[in-house]
């Protein structure tokens, strides 16, 4: 078997910058294990949730005045534009290029998206606060911080749920939402197929009940902040056992057994699999990997590892095709151009996907049908086109598609790039090319 | 291109015999269908205004239109209703009986989210965030496949494609363009290299085809002159969507989205950009569309209404009921339909809305069934589902 650098920076990684291959190539496997080590550092440019949520709730005691209203507004759309814009240029600029795609898989695990206005502000936070000191934790620590964090409340309406039984239950017409229950079952653990009823789903919302976020009046504020007024008093049967009244811990307890059950193994093996391996992962490649998530009691280091352990990795040729705003990231990383918020989240927008605005909890898809369509390939050729008029580069657009190509690069593609009309053309030959769109 | 199968369809309207549902679902229809999402929550006791009503002036108040006849006036429809000034290009559909109102309706939504709203009106459950996709997207599955492999009978108009529309049957996109078109010779040089593509071989020749397709009908794409954003875009977007529904082997259902109806504060002046541009574009899409409009039916409906008060910074909130419109050439137009609830506090739904009387869905299924030919049990099952009870609005489309 042989390894390829352009496996370790493709497949695992988010493309290569020239010169990235020569530096890999000695030991691949061996590159990608050290991002695992250590800590990540916080993104510089991303706000804080707990301050936009205050400018939120600002905004809110104004009664309703327009012109706080629109300023409000404004400033929080031009703080998702900005967050987004310092989440691309890390993409673009980082040496751990495999931790980040570990970072953005889990935001897409834990989808929240900003195509729910009041999410925008809170969505790249949420990745900085929740998703990426977790990353290279225990699943059941990342599970319980992605969960309990605001944006996620607030997005699958877990912070307006109340108990029916609850003393504010009892005063108002309003009551459960299981929007966050039943997402945490299906998406975020067990799976829909994982073995739990609807009863299951009701008797989960009502142990959530009391996990909110602070207010002007309540807690601290854009914090996650626990209710008992609005907690479901008395005890509920889940999953087959009945859990005596044990207020907020009642939710943690569940997510401990969901982090620790063989479907959550298994569907997190599976989407972990699917995304670096292929559309549609080997069974022993998802078997291994899921017996590896059981025997280390969820450490996702170990996971991790097992996952660039598995042959078919490197054996394989690059078949999964790269989602579009990851397109965008390795057109940055393999030109150096340096971006710029605006036009490269307007480019990600017109290809399809700008971060963090996922259509449904349940995430962007991870197949190349989704991407690969007609009208997304022709955006994709104007998006080449476009952007190799920018790039501003010594290097020989040839020499430039090797060094970042590598192994993948097929012969005839490089002598279409060299032998093209100018350097803008023989750029956007070597974006727009197949080798290009895989990983 | 005009095929047998479109005579025939045209001569059973003659002979105004119901269509045969069954046969229409085994091919494409030469039936064209558009729904247009008014984004925001239009308020509809604004736009088509039930002045006769005694409380109308009260609850509006300071932005309450002035009465027909007065300068700036509500334009008269039949006594009860008027249009709202900015809307007068759709008084000649009115006249030509080619524009039906529905007022009072909504979709099953009794909350007051946008985001859940929107959700519903596109996904034609009865629960904001179903699986499953868009019942539009349902429709067409109904529909049948086109012979010709490449073509979608589906049309997204803008840079995504909305829930209304996405499922299980690709749809085609058209937006305006923001970057450079490909030239003949660089699309023939990477056709080449994706030769041996199995998976982005295929669908980079289907983009080649469905744009070259779009350029021959609509023009040069960068000849200019269609802006992206802006006041002007959705009447571009509209003459778009026209010619390309028009063109024989175009798509046969086409969904356009205008932003910009949640007017909270200063409905005033601000509704009137987004009326005006609703009414332009739909002479734009009649106009684009030449004969083809006698195929067509449009359906423009929002998320929900406003609520029927005027709030403290003279605007209107998030409501219930609203209403629709419905355009073409073989709408039974020239009504107000729907029961009218009126606007005492009493009839209002929670004491804040104009109450519910008629349910969206049995508007598409009216029309879904009349000039689709999509089968009743069908849209009752699988494009609305659980809606059995809901019936189609009878009297929107000849018999």
């Amino acid at each position: 078997m042989s390894i390829h650098a352009v496996t370790a920076a493709s497949r695992f990684g988010l493309g290569a910058r020239p010169g990235d291959l020569a530096r890999i190539k000695g030991d691949p496997r061996a590159w990608l294990a050290a991002q695992l080590d250590g800590t990540s550092e916080a993104t510089q440019g991303v706000g804080r949730s707990a301050e936009r949520l205050q400018q939120y709730f600002e905004a809110r005691r104004s009664g309703g005045d327009p012109a706080v209203i629109a300023l409000f507004r404004k400033e929080y759309r031009e703080g998702f534009a900005a967050d987004v814009g310092a989440r691309t240029r890390r993409a673009a600029a980082t040496d751990q290029p495999f931790r980040e795609r570990l970072v953005h898989f889990w935001t897409n695990h834990f989808t929240v998206s900003a195509l729910r206005p009041l999410v925008a502000g809170i969505a790249v936070p949420f990745e900085e606060e929740a998703i990426r000191p977790n990353v290279t934790g225990r699943f059941v620590d990342l599970l319980f911080a992605a969960v309990r964090h605001p944006a996620m409340l607030l997005y699958l309406d877990q912070a307006e749920s109340i108990g029916p039984n609850s003393r504010v239950g009892q005063r108002r017409s309003r009551g459960l939402n299981e929007n966050l229950a039943r997402e945490i079952l299906e998406l975020h653990t067990l799976g829909v197929d994982g073995g739990y009823t609807q009863a299951d789903v009701r008797a989960f919302a009502e142990m959530l009940t009391g996990w909110s976020i602070g207010n002007l009046r309540n807690g601290v504020i854009g914090a996650f902040n626990y209710v008992p007024l609005v907690h479901e008093p008395g005890s509920k049967t889940f999953l087959g056992r009945t859990y005596e009244d044990d207020g907020e811990r009642e939710a943690r307890t569940v997510l401990e057994l969901l982090a620790r059950h063989p479907s959550t193994a298994r569907r997190i093996a599976t989407k972990l699999a699917r995304h670096f391996i292929a559309d549609r992962p080997p069974a022993e490649s998802v078997d291994w990997i899921a017996r590896v998530f059981i025997d280390s009691d969820g450490d996702l280091r170990a996971v991790y590892r097992a996952v660039i352990a598995e042959e078919r990795a490197w054996r394989d040729p690059l078949s999964k095709v790269r989602a579009p705003s990851d397109f965008v990231v390795a057109a940055l990383r393999a030109t150096g151009v340096k971006p710029e918020g605006g036009p490269v989240m307007r480019a990600q927008a017109v290809l399809g996907q700008t971060p963090l605005t996922a259509p449904s909890p349940a995430g962007w898809p991870d197949e190349a049908e989704a991407w690969a369509t007609p009208e997304a390939m022709m955006r994709r050729v104007e998006f080449a086109l476009a952007f190799a008029g920018r790039v501003r580069t010594h290097m020989e657009p040839g020499d430039l598609a090797e060094s970042v190509l590598g192994d993948a690069l097929s012969d005839e593609t490089g002598a279409a790039i060299r032998r093209a009309g100018s350097r803008t053309e023989s750029l956007a030959l070597m974006l727009a090319s197949p080798e290009f769109q895989r990983r | 291109m005009l095929s047998s199968r479109r005579r025939l369809l045209l001569g059973l309207g003659a002979l105004s015999l119901p269509l045969p549902g069954v046969a229409l679902a085994a091919a494409p229809t030469d039936r064209r269908f558009v729904f247009v999402v008014l984004r925001g929550g239009l308020d509809g006791i604004g736009s088509v205004v039930p002045y006769a009503d005694p409380n109308y002036r009260i609850l509006r108040g300071e932005i309450a239109l002035a009465s027909p006849g007065q300068e700036g006036g509500i334009l008269d429809l039949d006594g009860r209703f008027g249009l709202h000034p900015a809307l007068a290009p759709l008084e000649t559909l009115w006249r030509a009986r080619q524009l039906a109102i529905v007022h009072a309706v909504a979709t099953p939504y009794r909350q007051r989210s946008h985001f859940d709203g929107q959700d519903l009106l596109e996904n034609g459950t009865v629960e904001p965030r179903a699986k499953g996709g868009g019942w539009l997207n349902r429709s067409i599955a109904l529909l049948g496949k086109p012979k010709e492999p490449n073509r979608r009978l589906g049309l997204a108009v803008g840079s995504t494609v909305p829930l209304l529309l996405r499922g299980e049957v690709p749809v085609a996109t058209w937006s305006p363009p923001v970057l450079p078109d490909a030239s003949a010779d660089f699309i023939a040089k990477l056709s080449r290299l994706y030769r041996d593509d199995s998976v982005l071989g295929p669908a980079l020749a289907q983009g080649v085809g469905a744009q070259a397709m779009s350029t021959e009908v609509i023009g040069e794409r960068t000849m200019g002159g269609t802006p992206a954003r802006g006041p002007g875009a959705f009447k571009a977007a509209s003459e778009a969507a026209g010619k390309l529904l028009a063109s024989a082997v175009g798509p046969r259902v086409a969904v356009l989205e205008l932003n910009g109806f949640d007017t909270h504060a200063q409905q005033r002046n601000r509704i009137v950009g987004p009326l005006a541009a609703f009414a332009d574009g739909m002479i734009a899409l009649k106009d684009a569309l030449g004969p083809a409009w006698t195929d067509t039916v449009v359906l423009a409906a929002s998320e929900f209404g406003r609520t029927a008060q005027v709030n403290g910074t003279l605007g209107t909130d998030h409501g219930t009921a609203g209403v629709a419109f419905i355009l073409g050439g073989r709408v039974a137009g020239g009504r107000v339909l729907g029961r009218w609830p009126g606007l005492a506090a009493s009839q209002l739904y929670e004491g804040r809305d104009l109450a519910p009387t008629t349910d969206l869905r049995a508007v598409a299924k009216a029309l879904l069934k009349h000039h689709l030919g999509l089968p009743e049990d069908a849209l009752g099952k699988v494009v609305f589902p659980d809606s059995r009870t809901v019936r189609p609005l009878p009297d929107l489309m000849p018999a």
